[in-house]
């Protein structure tokens, strides 16, 4: 059974067509959501990181990006830094590396999914959004290893249906979604 | 979770801690206070790509086997960098710490984590265009042996010239990038002159103290790696190493907000995370 105090945070992978999917999400997410939200949203290097604004400005959660040994707080959304990947340590804070690439990707959907998952183990929810290639699968693995929950857009909705696709393949997924379904489960949390 | 698995992972993070102990008993490498996060992933790696059977294994390999450390001590250096990474910090160096340097007969600058050697040759490029680096002395430091002597060769495969080409532009290069370069099929190297004052030298910001005074130091996004603690001794180190007026330029996500030598320095381009010290009261 779910019930509201099982989770403890809420990790995003989101690519190609990332930013479409993502404001989708937030327009039907309650404001009143609670738990924080880690995102990673593949983006070119070095790209002014607009993210962070461009979600806070839609006035659900407060929005912004992750700072280097941050502890993610409730009702809060972060998003990775271009060129950084983002990892959470086992006493929840953010950790900002430059090490190499991962799935060709800084920052990597699986750094920060594999690290957040040995974090927050049971208490996690993996989402997996739109994008083109793989990154995240082995990340939502962990996430479901660990005992959390696994969520995946429909790859028909998505954008991008390989990411989706890639993970339902690597991973026994909790549910399959629209993302107005996912935002109404996460709505279920309040 | 399930209980078994709750004690592998004790277990694994007790192994970990007892090889990162080993390492430094052992060679005085000292990654005690890295972010566990970075270490353990880089454990894991080498223990997936080592064959072993278990971490501990890796301890008695790390006592035993060279190669097998300097495999580990590669996996723990920072060896990711670029030329004119963040190129808006170059252009800021240019306008905000150059003019001032000018002013000096002699300058000394401090790369401190240089790895291969990238930003170092970045920044003398930019000391040669602003008719600097025949009056400067540059320090390049690393903890890594290894890395060092990459960087001392100023040899970088040719694929990665476009990468440092479009940098070099982007951070406001007055000239072509491919003055300062001669490339054969494979691989391309730095003209001498853009070498000749830099020193390469091992040094280890965890354990290693002050070993000159300079005007400008230059540590990006090495400190991101270290708990608070670590951190706050690195940049005491810094602040002591700087002359009075000293710059300290620091990775784009790094700052100063929370050491406890806050208050001996003030920012100067703070968006790019480059402070002066102040002259001492």
């Amino acid at each position: 059974m779910v019930t509201k105090k099982t989770y403890q945070a809420v990790v995003i992978g989101s690519s190609a067509g990332g930013l479409n999917a993502l404001k989708t999400l937030f327009e039907a997410l309650d404001e009143r959501f609670p738990l924080p939200v880690i995102i990673v949203q593949h983006m070119s290097p070095d790209a002014e990181n607009y993210l962070p604004s461009f979600l806070d400005n839609m006035k659900k959660i407060r929005v912004k990006e992750a700072d280097e040994k941050e502890i993610p707080q409730p009702g809060t959304a972060y998003i990775a830094p271009p060129n950084y990947h983002l990892l959470m340590e086992h006493n929840g804070s953010f950790t900002l590396t430059v090490s190499e690439r991962v799935n060709y990707a800084r920052p990597s959907i699986d750094v920060l999914f594999e690290t957040a998952a040995e974090a927050y183990r049971e208490k996690l929810i993996g989402i997996i959004l739109t994008g083109a290639n793989n990154d995240g699968s082995r990340g939502l693995k962990k996430v479901k290893e660990m005992g959390g929950m696994a969520l995946v857009q429909d790859p028909e909705e998505a954008e991008s249906d390989a990411m989706p696709r890639a993970a339902m393949e690597a991973v026994k997924v909790d549910q399959v979604l629209p993302l107005k379904g996912i935002a109404n489960f996460l709505n279920t949390l309040i | 979770m399930k209980k078994k698995q709750e004690e592998i992972l004790e277990n694994r993070e007790i192994e970990i801690r007892l090889l990162i102990e080993a390492i430094y008993l052992k060679y005085g490498y000292d990654f005690r206070n890295y972010s566990q996060a970075h270490v353990r992933r880089r454990i894991l790696n080498r223990f997936k790509l080592s064959g072993l059977t278990s971490i501990s294994e890796m301890i008695h390999r790390v006592l035993t086997d060279d190669e097998f450390v300097e495999k580990i001590l590669m996996d723990l250096s920072i060896t990711v960098t670029e030329m004119f990474r963040d190129p808006s910090f170059y252009k800021a160096l240019r306008q905000s710490v150059l003019p001032v340097l000018r002013t000096y007969p002699f300058v000394k600058i401090w790369h401190a984590g240089c790895a291969s050697g990238e930003e170092v040759y970045s920044m003398a490029i930019m000391l040669k265009e602003e008719g600097l680096l025949h009056k400067t002395q540059i320090y390049a430091t690393d903890f890594n042996p290894i890395i060092i002597r990459h960087a001392k060769k100023a040899e970088y495969p040719v694929s990665r010239i476009k990468e440092f080409t479009v940098g070099y532009q982007k951070a406001g290069g007055r000239s072509s990038f491919s003055d300062y370069y001669k490339a054969d099929e494979e691989s391309a190297r730095l003209i001498d002159p853009l070498r000749k004052n830099i020193v390469f030298a091992h040094h280890n910001l965890v354990t290693d103290s002050v070993f000159a005074e300079v005007n400008l130091i230059v540590c990006r996004n090495v400190l991101i790696y270290f708990n608070r603690e670590l951190q706050d001794k690195v940049i005491g180190l810094f602040m002591e190493s700087l002359s009075g007026g000293g710059f300290l330029c620091l990775g784009s996500k790094e700052n100063l907000q929370f050491s406890s030598h806050f208050s001996a320095f003030e920012p100067v381009v703070e968006q790019e995370r480059i402070y002066i010290k102040k002259y001492s009261s």
